[in-house]
């Protein structure tokens, strides 16, 4: 009866008891500021946008490759993630634990410094080429089509390991024990344990790395472009920036927002693996079979930890020597990235902490709606929209920073509360009547159960938002002047004027303090949480 | 001074708990009954989780429907979750006396007294996780005892206990309880239980509370429903 009650409980819990919880009204007020600022933009880019007649032959071109390279880059990742989480699910190694926490960093890596890495690789002088030389075999060429699927490949590939290792983990013990003691060969584990579960996970992992890739955009600018390799948030940067065509610009923001949204209802039908969870141990492993699959399981891994490493290495190598020489402008542009970061954190802070304390206090459906809308808008769509309603008093370099700040914390909004909501969640159900019987209300609630509950959420939480806003190639680039650049502009440039070395340092520099910046706000995060143990 | 249930009655889905009873001030009853019976509802009534759709729920005869949890005339402790991990053990006795922990020196003093009341002298710097169960039974009594509301719940407290260290509970419980001259009410599945600590039981059943009757004679001759529950 106990678990029955406690379960119902929640669901009654009405009344005065739930207006005792601060940021009830102000969970209300961010909702609908968010539905304001979103869905005003969208009505503006509505607007302005001159219908579907007026997008012309390079425009289709457009949205046919956004299509197709995100589906190509979904299932490239998938499929090449499989043998890898299989060896990784089913060998214990060392440097396995190190390895599978790398695959976590690709996620708040400065999209423009893996971008240089690979074609430090890939490129024309890179590695790659010049062992497809040695044994007499064509070029491959990064910048087309095949560049930008090889570095949705190279970003997601991680991803997508993760979430498919997980799935080896889900596998139960007591499956597993059962099959050893039926004695199966690693085919049949293959058929009766680990291809339901692939049926089962692999969907969603398509669907996630699919979304991700349709608004993808620095990939494409970096390394695509041209009739064949443009994807629509491109073309709508194209279309502001350089044609100044407001009506196609705002056109080609409803084609992104309808393929966006076209995506989230396709995921609707689909269950989307949780976020990002790490996975490691936990359960009964498999045991890895012996004979020619340990040489496929080390060939799988040593090839994926080469094709996360290479480019990095190939970065951070002739990068640290020149980080003592680098200009001063672009020290100049890391201190403004630096604080455009902070502000962002901050900023994603404030808005999930009140919508995640209006959820604390029942089922808000709206408010977590609200919380989500991010993901119906590109960075480019939205800044194209807030660009459009102020147009009449600002001159688009004003808005460069401001816009880009609110924007990267609307952005990071959907992965902060992913890893809020159920923890605040966790908190109302297990302390919920403890708090309330013991009095524990408005700020000594918030104080004493609340924000030490929900620290860790909130740190990693921070920690994204600052590192995605540090390595922002997106927005910025709609209305930045080459006066006020941020670090990931300077690198931009800086690989365009083929002044490499300087560009590795700065490359060193922006990967260095994106990944701090995570750190120390995860870390602040535990610290503030503090520990449950006595230690 | 008593606890009144009248004509109580409320619905969670498809269950409905109806309560007409009352309880005597200073009394220890046990509640007891099926699973799925209600006898948590009835306490989280008293507590202020629920509220009844009719009737009303009086202490002292005053309707208790307008008071939120913390402001009832109670002390309740759970099965688990009755400290919060990330606070220390004299932070959670704390709580008892302050919500927002900002205590007086006389009021640390107070807590201090408190633990070592529990035999816990000493160990206000720990954290929950760092105690044996039934240490973490005492520093939630330890609460109770500085909270010293006049109703006490144990909603199957201590239930995950070996039957030894239940006793030892069961006999703080009894001296807490006396010295704040409180009342108890105690959800148990165990008959021996409430021989040992009630004076008065209460079984419900079938989505009813009876009015509470003496331990001893109830249990040597058991209504159908509750000689069905015994076995």
């Amino acid at each position: 009866m106990a678990t029955g009650v406690r379960r119902l409980i929640p669901r009654r819990w009405s009344g005065p008891v739930a207006g005792e919880i601060p940021g009830g009204g102000a969970g209300a007020v961010v909702a609908g500021f968010l539905a304001v600022l979103i869905l005003g933009t969208l009505a503006a880019v509505a607007w302005t946008a001159r219908g579907l007649s007026g997008l012309g032959p390079w425009d289709l071109r457009a949205i046919w490759f956004t299509l197709w390279q995100a589906a190509l880059s979904a299932s490239l990742s998938a499929a090449l993630a499989v043998p890898v989480a299989r060896a990784l699910a089913r060998r214990s190694f060392a440097g396995r634990g190190a390895l599978i926490l790398l695959l976590g960093a690709p996620f708040i890596l400065p999209v423009i410094v893996a971008i240089m890495g690979l074609v430090e690789i890939f490129g024309r002088q890179g590695l790659v080429n010049a062992a497809l030389q040695a044994v007499g075999l064509p070029r491959f060429s990064i910048y087309g089509w095949q560049g930008v699927v090889l570095a949705h490949v190279f970003f997601n590939i991680p991803l997508a390991v993760r979430l498919i290792l997980q799935g080896w983990q889900g596998i139960p013990g007591e499956r597993i024990r059962l099959a050893e003691s039926l004695g199966f060969s690693p085919r049949d584990i293959g058929r009766h344990l680990e291809r339901p579960m692939l049926r089962e996970v692999l969907p969603g992992v398509w669907l996630v790395i699919f979304m991700v890739c349709l608004t993808s955009f620095a990939v494409a600018l970096t390394l695509g472009g041209g009739p064949r390799a443009t994807t629509v948030e491109l073309a709508i940067y194209q279309a502001f920036r350089f044609d100044f065509d407001l009506g196609r610009a705002a056109t080609l923001g409803l084609v992104q927002v309808a393929i966006s949204l076209g995506a989230i209802l396709l995921a609707a039908r689909v269950t989307l693996p949780p976020g990002f969870g790490a996975g490691m141990g936990g359960g009964a492993a498999l045991r890895g079979p012996a004979g020619w699959r340990v040489g496929a399981d080390v060939a799988a891994i040593a090839l994926a930890a080469a094709f996360l490493i290479g480019p990095m290495a190939a970065v951070i190598l002739p990068g640290l020597p020149a980080l003592g020489a680098l200009p001063a402008d672009v020290w100049t542009a890391a201190a403004r990235s630096l604080l455009m970061a902070l502000g962002s954190a901050a900023l994603t802070l404030v808005l999930s902490v009140a919508l995640a304390l209006a959820l604390d206090r029942g089922r808000n459906r709206w408010i977590e709606i609200a919380g989500m809308l991010p993901l119906v808008a590109s960075p480019l769509v939205l800044g194209t929209g807030i660009y459009l309603l102020v147009r009449e008093w600002v001159r688009p370099e004003t808005l460069a920073l401001p816009v880009t700040v609110l924007i990267n914390a609307i952005m990071a909004l959907p992965f902060a509360l992913r890893a809020l909501i159920p923890a605040a969640r966790t908190v109302q159900a297990d302390y919920g009547r403890l708090a309330a019987s013991l009095g524990l209300r408005r700020w000594a609630r918030l104080r004493v159960l609340t924000l030490p509950r929900l620290a860790r959420p909130l740190g990693f939480a921070g920690g994204l938002a600052a590192a995605l806003a540090m390595g922002d190639l997106g927005v910025i680039t709609l209305f930045a002047d080459s006066d006020r650049t941020t670090l990931p502009m300077q690198l931009y440039l800086l690989m365009g004027r083929y002044r490499m070395q300087d560009a590795a340092g700065a490359a060193v520099l922006l990967m260095a303090i994106s990944l701090a910046l995570f750190w120390i706000f995860d870390r602040l995060g535990r610290r503030l949480g503090g520990s449950d143990d006595d230690a | 001074m008593t606890l009144e249930f009248r004509a109580a009655r409320v619905t969670l889905g498809d269950f409905t708990l109806r309560a007409d009873l009352t309880v005597p001030a200073g009394a220890r009853v046990a509640v007891i009954g099926p699973s799925g019976s209600g006898k948590s509802t009835l306490l989280a009534l008293v507590a202020g989780f629920l509220r009844p759709d009719a009737g009303a729920v009086l202490w002292q005869g005053r309707d208790l429907a307008p008071l939120p949890p913390g402001e009832r005339p109670v002390s309740i402790l759970f099965q688990d979750q009755n400290l919060f991990p990330h606070l220390t053990v004299a932070q959670n006795v704390a709580l008892g006396l302050r919500p927002d922990l900002r205590l007086t020196p006389a009021q640390h003093a107070a807590v201090a007294a408190a633990l070592q009341s529990v035999g816990l002298a000493g160990m206000g710097g720990r954290r929950p996780a760092a105690l044996s169960g039934g240490q973490q039974g005492r520093v939630a009594l330890a609460r109770v005892g500085l909270r010293a509301r006049p109703i006490l719940l144990l909603d199957e407290a201590f239930a995950a206990l070996g039957p030894a260290l239940k006793d030892e509970m069961l006999d703080l419980v009894a001296g807490i309880a006396r010295d704040g001259n409180a009342t108890v009410l105690m959800v148990t599945h165990d008959p021996d239980d409430a021989r040992r600590f009630a004076d008065l039981t209460i079984v419900v059943d079938e989505g009813v509370a009876a009015p509470p009757q003496p331990t001893g004679p109830l249990l040597d001759n058991p209504p159908p429903g509750l000689r069905a529950y015994l076995g």
